[in-house]
């Protein structure tokens, strides 16, 4: 029997404050739902979690590091693109 | 003898010495997660065993608590199911022992959460939550590995046809119980017996097993009449507590 190796997941968990679902880690596992209870189990231990997202890491596809300057540096030179050209009035707090 | 004090004592060995035997894995678990999912199972039922053993010393009130009864009894005195003291094996063995044992405890805390009694009541109610999950984690190895591949399905039929005679004791009762049930503290077993025959059935033909045609029941546990392998339990679960007395960390 060939010693095939499980495929990888992806895991994402979404905490009771949060909003969205957050990457937190990868592990292996026979299938999704086998994917979901390992995820548990490694991943919400102290109460991180009210929800689990788990994806085989294969349908994740990924942009290129060598394309970083194309794809990132042109942002770099349009800083009015950020909110940053405003006066925060006084007694605004949490900006 | 106090009926509650006793089957307390039950309750609480079956927790303490299942989950005495997955902490076996810790560290030598197939993979990694898996090595952890059984940490945290072992973690789980040890918790149950603190409740309820808690409970046993303040029924018996002789001033014992949790841990002089987790590690001061001698063999005779613990009241568990053989089922639960049955060697790991392999990880199919020992999730094969897992489903037979959390069938019954998540039909049986379904039930124990209406008891009349509110501290066993409580403790069912927490444990419930706990075992559900049990449950479908063993259920759905036993279904994998039985409908898996030649080897994992001949690994689990044999495991299955090493186990299923110490089955017969989850629905044990004697004196103890009759009391108990007659006061709405405990379930009756008939309905859970009939409930776990359905479940267990239905996983067991997903996984493609069979259950064996030989129905020779082996008892003892409920009565402190143990298997060879409890002892051995016993000398390292209660080692430092033997060897220094009253030790604390």
């Amino acid at each position: 029997m060939a010693n095939k190796e499980w495929p990888l997941y992806e895991v994402f968990i979404r905490s009771k404050q949060g909003l969205s679902h957050k990457h937190v880690g990868s592990l292996r596992a026979a299938d999704e739902q086998m994917a979901i209870d390992n995820a548990r189990d490694v991943y919400t231990r102290r109460s991180e979690g009210i929800s689990i997202w788990v994806v085989e890491s294969n349908s994740v596809f990924a942009s290129d590091p060598n394309d970083a300057d194309s794809l990132y540096e042109p942002s770099n030179s349009k800083v009015y693109r950020h909110p940053t050209f405003y006066d925060v009035p006084d007694g605004i707090e949490h900006m | 003898m106090n009926a509650l004090f006793e089957y307390l004592l039950r309750l609480g060995d079956d927790s303490l010495i299942l989950g005495h035997r997955l902490s076996e894995w810790c560290g030598h678990g197939p993979i990694l997660e898996e090595d952890i999912a059984m940490t945290n199972l072992s973690l789980d039922l040890i918790g149950q065993a603190t409740s309820f053993l808690k409970y046993a010393g303040e029924v018996e009130g002789k001033s014992r608590n949790e841990d002089d009864l987790a590690f001061l009894r001698f063999e005779r005195e613990y009241k568990n199911l053989l089922l639960v003291e049955r060697p790991n094996q392999n990880f199919g063995a020992t999730m094969m022992r897992q489903f037979l044992f959390d069938a019954y405890r998540k039909l049986f805390f379904e039930r124990l959460v209406h008891s009349t009694d509110s501290q066993l009541s409580a403790i069912a109610a927490k444990s419930l939550k706990e075992t559900k999950y049990h449950l479908k984690h063993s259920s759905e190895w036993v279904i994998r590995l039985g409908d898996g591949t030649e080897e994992s399905h001949q690994k689990m039929q044999s495991a299955l046809d090493d186990l299923w005679k110490y089955s017969a004791e989850l629905f044990y009762q004697d004196d103890v119980d009759e009391d108990l049930i007659e006061n709405g503290i405990i379930p009756a077993v008939d309905a859970i017996k009939g409930e776990w025959d359905v479940l267990v059935r239905n996983v067991l033909e997903q996984a493609t097993l069979i259950i064996p045609s030989n129905n020779w029941e082996q008892v003892g546990g409920r009565k402190g009449i143990h298997s060879e392998h409890l002892g051995y339990i016993l000398a390292e679960l209660q080692y430092m507590q033997r060897a220094y007395p009253g030790m604390k960390w």
